[in-house]
């Protein structure tokens, strides 16, 4: 594809900054690739990366008013899905596909995820953390089903169906053969943990990032 | 009131010159068409609007619909009613005239001062009627094609339109890609639905059942199938609108009156709106253009085209798209835009896609819907950005 002959202005004058999960996605991130944001919400995400990275970023976002939020300032956003609109896309359309703090609401996180490591060469996943020591206190003690700051749903009215832990999505891909290239353990005031995945970040990181690819001919097992 | 009556049959027939740009095209060597036949010398009529900057870099083309024509945001010469599109195009508005330079020719096949049935044919100084070759969308653009090569610019900015106008940006994009750096199809489809095309044959089969249609050859009695022409519009009306716009505009009110007539006249305030739609529409518009520019969203199929695959028009395409609907067009549901969308996304375009509500109907792309004017300026900015198109133009 050509790359546009137009450059971003300075970064655009807009609050203090995004938000810190973004940020660190961001982070990952290479200068002028080309990105699709799963569930872009208002556009932080794509805005910053375009403005402070030059990068071609498309989103996809289920909420009509984000989309027209979008559209309006200047990003290529369709409405859609992440279970159903992913499907489309070829294979390695992308350098990265972003999905941050969705897995846990899509219908088949498994496929999507499938499609996530297809479409791009690279996937930036963000997801909550189900063990968490709060979350696992909140029901081992008060015996009900979790809120915390980063999952603040009642039972009855959570978008978030398809919960689970740092080590239940580490086994998961394993199991379909995507590599974690990097994570960044997350605490609750959103700053990165210096900490390897493993029982204890499952334990007190409050979410995740994950850097994953297909795993090629040559990474073994 | 009484059925729609032939009042207008002067106004079509007459000859006056319109206002605006006219250029002859294809003269040294005439324009293939769709049909295997060829067309040329011939009209173009188009206006614009604003200044085209030193680069050439900032035309943008509006394609207007099947009942539109050239003259977008000024007072319509036979009418008198602002231009079509004049809440949208002007000094500071979403298509902004201070920044862009704005192009609207009227179609091949139309009757505004562009060659169609009405016109002379050349070769017989009669006007063509039915020897007027069976034209198609893409036939439409080929000849805006060589009139963006006439005024010398080499990529527009943006092209756009609604419904048949969507069909001629898609088709732009699909045909001259490099010629295309942003596309708007609004409230459109890849191809004409059967749904559609009934309709359509609804709206011929009215013009051509009326006795003043002579074959299509009514020009030389100086008569004018006004009736089938009105009838066709009516009909077309309704599929414009939605049932909830066409409840809350009229209801069971009735006209000028208190009670039933027990007979047929215009009872309902709806049916004497329609009625009001037939007649004024003759005064504007021929109707064997009408038989032509239906016909030619009929044939629209533009994933047959690239054989059945639609994504494969739009392999490696460098043009922006974005795609806008509305959710209560029933004549070009959002379903279909969806389908370009994704069509889009497998060729992996740059596209946005976004579905506005309004309980208008189809005819929302041309009301005052502020979701449309926001979304349309957001993105023509973003695109302006992208291509380092600066605020004034230039």
């Amino acid at each position: 594809m050509p790359r546009d002959n137009g450059r971003p202005p300075p970064a655009a004058p807009r609050g203090p900054g995004i938000r810190t999960d973004l940020r660190l996605i961001a982070e990952m991130v290479e200068p002028g690739s080309r990105v699709l944001d799963v569930g872009c919400g208002d556009g932080d995400l794509l805005d910053h990366l375009w403005h402070a990275k030059e990068v071609d970023g498309r989103g996809i976002e289920l909420s009509m008013d984000g989309v027209h939020a979008c559209v309006s300032r200047g990003l290529s956003v369709i409405q859609g899905d992440a279970d159903t609109d992913l499907a489309d896309y070829p294979d390695g359309a992308f350098d990265y596909v972003v999905l941050s703090q969705t897995l846990q609401a899509v219908r088949n996180p498994r496929d999507v995820l499938s499609d996530l490591v297809r479409i791009g060469r690279r996937a930036i996943v963000s997801v909550p953390n189900f063990g968490y020591w709060r979350v696992r206190f909140g029901l081992l003690l008060r015996g009900r089903m979790p809120i915390t700051y980063g999952l603040p749903y009642q039972w009855y009215d959570t978008p978030n169906i398809h919960l689970c832990t740092l080590r239940d999505l580490g086994l998961l891909c394993d199991e379909m053969g995507v590599v974690i290239e990097r994570s960044l353990i997350l605490s609750r005031s959103g700053r990165a943990l210096a900490l390897d995945p493993g029982r204890l970040a499952n334990w007190v990181g409050e979410q995740a990032v994950f850097l994953l690819r297909r795993r090629a001919a040559g990474d073994g097992a | 009131m009484d059925a729609p009556s032939p009042r207008g049959a002067a106004a079509v027939a007459d000859r006056r010159p319109l206002t605006g740009h006219h250029v002859v095209l294809a003269e040294d060597r005439p324009m293939p068409l769709d049909n295997g036949a060829e067309i040329g010398p011939f009209s173009v009529a188009y206006q614009t609007y604003g200044t085209l900057n030193a680069d050439k870099s900032n035309a943008v083309l509006v394609c207007h619909a099947l009942t539109g024509d050239q003259y977008v945001a000024e007072p319509h010469p036979i009418t008198g009613k602002p231009g079509w599109w004049s809440m949208m195009v002007g000094p500071g508005l979403p298509i902004d005239t201070e920044r862009y330079f704005v192009i609207c020719a009227n179609t091949l096949g139309g009757c505004m001062g562009t060659t169609g049935p009405k016109e002379p044919d050349p070769a017989t100084g009669r006007p063509y009627g039915l020897s007027f070759p069976v034209i198609t969308i893409a036939d439409m653009v080929r000849a805006q094609k060589l009139l963006i090569d006439h005024l010398g610019i080499r990529q527009l900015f943006c092209v756009l339109g609604g419904s048949m106008g969507g069909m001629q940006a898609l088709q732009w994009a699909a045909t001259y890609p490099e010629m295309v750096y942003s596309a708007i199809p609004i409230a459109t489809s890849w191809r004409h639905s059967a749904q559609n095309i009934a309709f359509h044959e609804v709206g011929r089969q009215a013009i051509m059942s009326d006795p003043d249609w002579h074959g299509g050859d009514y020009y030389s009695r100086n008569v004018q199938p006004t009736r089938g022409l009105a009838v066709a519009r009516m009909a077309a009306h309704i599929t414009y609108l939605s049932e909830t716009a066409l409840h809350r505009k009229f209801g069971r009110s009735l006209q000028d009156r208190k009670v039933l007539s027990f007979g047929f006249d215009a009872d309902f305030q709806v049916e004497s709106y329609l009625r009001h739609q037939g007649i004024t529409f003759v005064d504007r518009f021929d109707a064997n253009s009408y038989l032509y520019i239906t016909r030619a969203m009929d044939y629209f199929d533009l994933a047959m085209e690239y054989g059945g695959n639609l994504a494969d028009a739009f392999r490696d395409t460098p043009t922006r798209f974005c795609l806008i609907s509305f959710t209560s067009d029933w004549l070009f549901p959002t379903a279909e835009s969806r389908a370009i969308v994704h069509a889009l996304n497998a060729a992996a375009a740059n596209v946005s896609f976004v579905e506005v509500d309004s309980d208008k109907g189809h005819d929302a792309f041309l009301l005052d819907e502020p979701e449309l004017h926001r979304v349309l300026r957001g993105f023509l900015d973003g695109v302006a950005e992208h291509k380092g198109l600066g605020a004034g133009g230039g």
